[in-house]
This record gives C-alpha cells, sequence and structure tokens, in this order.
C-alpha cells in the first residue's frame, strides 16, 4: 500500500511530528502515520570525535528494521546529522529509495542566537519533510527559487524557498 | 544558445575512500548532475573516455599518483576540464600548488555543503562562460570572414543571385569552377545568408590529404585510435553541427570515403575512427570540386548515388577569362586591400599594367591575381602600380601567346620548378606563386611523374 510513516528517533519533540501528518498527506496524497510504539535509539550513529550522528548509518537501520514496509519511510531527529565527507547534513534521503532522515537541530532559531519561534520552525520541518520524500521518490533538486525541491543548505534558504511543488516536479510526482 | 543538447551537467570524483566517494557521488546526483566516482588516478584517467566531464574532484593526498599530479593529466586529456581539489586537512601549501597550476578551487573536508554547493556552481557557471566565450569568437571570425563578393560582369550577378536563392533553404549545393575562381569564397556567401549562420562553417580540402587522415579529419577519432592518436579529437563534421560543412575537392575523394560520405550525408550519424559511440550531427552540406565528376561517374571513378546526392543545386563560378570585365574591379579591390594591410600609400594601377592584368588569361583565377596584386603591392613605389612590377613571365605571355602555347609554357614552367626543387611540392607552389591545390591539378593535368 502507497502510504508514509514517521519514525522517531529520540530525542524528538513529538508534537511537532504529529503537525507533519496532515500537511505530508495533503502533499503527497497519501496516508501518513506516526510509528507510536516503538522509538529509534540513534546512540549506535554517534560519533564521538565529530559529537555528530552519522545519517547514513540511521538509513541502513531504518531499512533493517521494517524490511517489509512497502510505503516510504521517514526518521525525525532532534540531533545534529552528517555524512562523513560533509560537516554537517539537515538530512538525507535516498534517491528513488524508500528511506530518509531529517534533523530538527538546524532548524532551530535559537541554534542562531534567536528566540525560538514554533512557527516558523514548523514550516521549515515540513518543507525538509516534504523535500527528503520527494528525494525518494526520484525528484533531484530543482533550480525553480519557489519549489519544495529547490537545494538548500542553510536555515534562510529553506525560508526563502515555498512549501509546494512547482509545476514539473508535480508533473513527475503525480505521473509516477 | 542552442537548447536541444541540454545534458546534464558531468561531474568526476576521485578519491581512495570509498565512504567520500559515495556520499559525494549521493550528493552531486541529488543536484541531477551525471556523476562518476573512481578509486585513483589509473581509474580516473581510464574514465576519461567516457567523458568529457565538466568538473573534477581529485583528493590531492591519495596512494600512487598524487591529485596535484593528476590535474596535470586531466588537463592534458582535456583542457577545459575544471578542477576542484578535496584536501583532507587545511594543507594550504598544496592547495595553493594546485589553484597556481589551474584548479578552480579547493574545499577541505569535511566540506560544509553550503560551500561545495556554491563551489560547484561557480566552477560549472564559469566553464560555461568560458566555452560560450570561445564559440562566440569563432562564430565573429567566421562571420568576418565571409568577405565581400567583388565583380560587376553579367556571370557574377547570377552566381550572387543563384547563392542568395538557395541560401535560405538546406538544400546541399555543389559549387563547380576552375581553382582560385572563390569557391570558398560563395559558400561562405552561402553560409552567411542562410538561417544557419550563427553557427560555424567547417572547410576541409578533401584533395590535400591522404584517405586516412582525411577519414579522421572529417569524422575525428578517439584517443590511440591509430599511433599518434594521443588524445580524442572532434572531427569536422560534429563541429559543424548546427551549421556548414564545406567539402572542397570533393572530386578527389577515394571510392572508400565516397561510401562514407554518401552514409554520413544521408544519415547525419557516424562514428569517431576507433570508437563505437554514435554520434548525430545537423549540417548542411556545400561541396566544390573543378574536376569533370559526369566524366568520373561514366568512368567509375566517382559513385553515381554519391554525385545525385550532392548535385542537387548547382552553382557554376566562371573562370576569370571569361568575365574580364571583373578584372579592374578586383585588382583595384586586392590594391585597396594590400595597400591597407601595408600602410602603403599606392592609390591606382597604371593604364598599361592594368591592361596587362585584363589581357592575361589567369589560369589561376582570381586566387592568382590576388597573388600577383600583392607581389605588385610589396614592389610598388607609391602611388602607382607600374607593369614592370608584374611577374615577368604574366608581361610576357599576355602578349600573343596562343591557347595552346600557354599549356605548353605553363606544362614547362612546373616542370621545371618541380624538378629545381627536387619535387618539394611546397616549395615549388611558392616559386610558382600558386597553392598546393593548384600545383597538384597541374601535375595530374600534365600528367607529369616524379623522375
Amino acid at each position: 500500500m502507497r502510504s508514509i510513516l514517521i519514525v522517531p528517533i529520540r530525542p524528538v519533540d513529538h508534537a511537532e511530528l504529529t503537525a507533519l501528518v496532515t500537511p505530508l498527506s495533503n502533499a503527497f496524497e497519501i496516508p501518513v502515520s506516526i510509528e507510536e510504539s516503538n522509538y529509534l535509539d540513534p546512540a549506535f550513529a554517534f560519533d564521538s570525535y565529530r559529537n555528530q550522528f552519522n545519517s547514513t548509518s540511521l538509513i541502513t537501520a531504518l531499512l533493517d528494521r521494517y524490511p517489509a514496509q512497502s510505503g516510504k519511510i521517514i526518521g525525525i531527529t532532534a540531533v545534529d546529522l552528517f555524512v562523513p565527507v560533509l560537516t554537517y547534513v539537515f538530512g538525507e534521503a535516498q534517491l528513488d529509495g524508500q528511506a530518509a532522515v531529517l534533523s530538527t537541530f538546524r532548524l532551530r532559531e535559537d541554534l542562531y542566537g534567536l528566540e525560538p519561534n514554533p512557527k516558523l520552525e514548523h514550516i521549515r520541518l515540513l518543507k525538509e519533510a516534504v523535500h527528503e520524500l520527494g528525494h525518494t521518490y526520484g525528484l533531484i533538486h530543482c533550480h525553480d527559487p519557489e519549489c519544495v525541491m529547490h537545494s538548500s543548505t542553510s536555515a534562510e534558504e529553506v525560508d526563502v524557498k515555498g512549501k509546494n511543488f512547482c509545476g514539473g516536479c508535480e508533473k513527475f510526482l503525480r505521473g509516477l | 544558445m542552442t537548447e536541444k543538447k541540454s545534458s546534464p551537467q558531468s561531474i568526476l570524483i576521485v578519491d581512495d575512500e570509498l565512504i567520500v566517494r559515495e556520499s559525494l557521488t549521493k550528493w552531486f546526483r541529488q543536484d541531477g548532475y551525471r556523476v562518476e566516482a573512481a578509486e585513483d588516478a589509473n581509474h580516473a584517467l581510464k574514465m576519461m573516455k567516457e567523458g568529457p566531464w565538466d568538473l573534477a574532484l581529485l583528493d590531492i593526498k591519495m596512494p600512487g599518483m598524487s591529485g596535484l599530479e593528476l590535474q596535470k593529466r586531466l588537463k592534458e586529456v582535456d583542457k577545459n576540464i575544471g578542477i576542484i581539489m578535496i584536501t583532507a586537512f587545511a594543507s594550504v601549501e598544496s592547495a595553493v600548488q594546485a589553484l597556481k597550476e589551474g584548479a578552480f578551487d579547493y574545499v577541505t573536508k569535511p566540506i560544509d555543503p553550503d560551500h561545495l554547493s556554491h563551489i560547484v556552481s561557480n566552477a560549472l557557471n564559469q566553464k560555461k562562460i568560458v566555452e560560450e566565450n570561445i564559440q562566440l569568437r569563432e562564430q565573429i571570425s567566421d562571420i568576418g570572414k565571409a568577405t565581400e563578393i567583388v565583380g560587376d560582369s553579367q556571370q557574377i550577378h547570377k552566381v550572387i543571385e543563384l547563392a542568395k536563392t538557395v541560401a535560405k533553404t538546406d538544400t546541399t549545393v555543389m559549387l563547380r569552377g576552375e581553382s582560385g575562381t572563390g569557391k570558398e569564397l560563395i559558400a561562405r556567401a552561402i553560409h552567411a545568408n542562410s538561417d544557419r549562420r550563427y553557427f560555424p562553417i567547417i572547410a576541409v580540402n578533401c584533395g590535400a590529404v591522404t584517405e586516412s587522415l582525411l577519414e579522421s579529419e572529417l569524422f575525428g577519432h578517439e584517443k590511440g585510435a591509430f599511433t599518434g592518436a594521443q588524445y580524442r579529437r572532434k572531427g569536422k563534421f560534429e563541429l559543424a553541427d548546427g551549421g556548414t560543412i564545406f567539402l572542397d575537392e570533393i572530386g578527389n575523394i577515394s571510392q572508400k570515403m565516397q561510401v562514407q560520405l554518401l552514409r554520413v550525408i544521408e544519415t547525419k550519424q557516424f562514428t569517431r575512427v576507433g570508437g563505437s559511440d554514435v554520434i548525430s550531427s545537423d549540417f548542411r552540406v556545400i561541396c566544390a570540386t573543378n574536376r569533370d565528376l559526369e566524366a568520373a561517374v561514366k568512368d567509375g571513378s566517382f559513385r553515381e548515388d554519391l554525385y545525385y546526392r550532392l548535385n542537387v543545386f548547382t552553382v557554376s563560378i566562371p573562370p576569370l577569362r571569361e568575365r574580364r570585365s571583373d578584372i579592374p574591379l578586383l585588382a583595384e579591390y586586392f590594391r585597396g586591400k594590400y595597400a591597407a594591410i601595408m600602410h602603403k600609400a599606392v592609390t591606382e594601377i597604371n593604364a598599361n599594367a592594368m591592361d596587362i592584368l585584363v589581357q592575361y588569361d589567369w589560369p589561376g583565377n582570381v586566387r592568382e591575381l590576388e597573388n600577383v596584386l600583392e607581389r605588385a603591392m610589396v614592389l610598388a613605389v607609391p602611388p602607382a602600380i607600374q607593369s614592370s612590377e608584374l611577374p615577368f613571365q604574366l608581361a610576357s605571355k599576355a602578349h600573343g601567346l596562343q591557347a595552346d602555347s600557354l599549356a605548353v609554357v605553363e606544362r614547362a614552367q612546373v616542370e621545371m620548378i618541380l624538378n629545381r626543387t627536387g619535387w618539394n611540392i611546397s616549395r615549388s607552389a611558392d616559386i610558382l606563386d600558386i597553392d598546393r591545390v593548384t600545383l597538384y591539378n597541374k601535375i595530374t593535368k600534365y600528367g607529369l611523374k616524379r623522375p
């Protein structure tokens, strides 16, 4: 069945995940649910030298954990993520694959010494969730600065782009 | 810019660490690039065959050949490839060395993703601008080469009329005329008046090179296709994409080349020598010959199917002796041209000299006339060109020699000069004041044989 499963990776604010269910379901026009019974503990992916968590290891763990899952899986966490060659990532996804992970760490205003802004942070998280899931449906980065698939490597860039797909990406997605 | 070839830009990653190759490959694929990775310099050099690559990211420190050395080798294969160095720690010295040797920039591991995206898009933009610049320069110089056609005779007006009519179409054109009548000039004029004018016109002289050389000239070759093929090279058909290919001396090509040419003209597809990839190119064909192709078809030395494929629209350019009224105009034109080039205040050709020019038969046609005028301009003392500044044989032959005897004299002169230089074609052509193709034609025409 076509669906999206949100897997909480501890620590994470459960309320933020709940707030994603309806908008994600609208964006992809399929059912979205949260894994309520079984949180993922990311300790195995921790790199003490970098004080960050390896996102590629988390993706592998998600795939191992849900071998029979036919829909998409997105793990969401509050810890900082990295891939070995880069200093950090907001998230990581398998291009045209099954799983993605996403961190709220760098989407928070207080990281940059600003007042917390839950509303803005929710929109950022939603945009990045749609973006990473978009990759799992085979979408690549889009040149349209308004499109949610536009590449963003800073919180400001996330704010600049829209939360919807552009016409081209939408068409690609629906054509599947 | 042309939109038809919007294939994704390509990036080659060279790093000995698997995890780096994997994560960078993934990162750039999500950006929509074509990405491949190599684990060391040897693999990277092999992968150049799958190029061209727009950009290469090289780890500066690798077992075996270092990133610095690899950078040099990659640039030898493709001087336009953009290079970004990856250093494991901020080793400024080697990074600076890389920049001095032409790398676009460097990044330190672990790489800031924000930084990486910007560097890569800057490098690709820079490369695109450089390539566009080269292309535009070539186009401008091509447009510049479409010099005016000088002449006011009825015959030349007819040629111009025909050229203008056919220019707007995509029809194959065959230009007939003796050597030196300006076939290439007309070809360029047709191209310059066509919708293809913003793309290149590529001229190939099929008569001046050997069969195997012509094959690689026309179709290009892969690295290692033959001894001396050190690099992959694009052929003329590939370079003419979007534009026009001008095949001069088409009557002189071998049977084998005729078959290959026919196939390319019909399918617009070909493979490079030593290669297997099928390459498509959109070109218009203009060809030229001074051979009697109809006779060649009859005696079997020129394929009939190729003849019909090429002989769609023929423009015949009359020899200069059949339009003598153009000689004064042309002579004046060349005098003006060389006066400007040589900064010489020679403002006229005196009447006596002009008489000799008009009476001469010009076997080498306009090209010969230009050479004679250039020579005269070197010798001329301002303000006028005198008859004494014309070549001696021109002055004597213009008087009273029969057409028959001209051929006899010409044959003797050509043979004498060839023997004098030990059959050195370039030197003989220089002395005779004609180009090499004309000399080859004369050797064939008079059946001259190397002693």
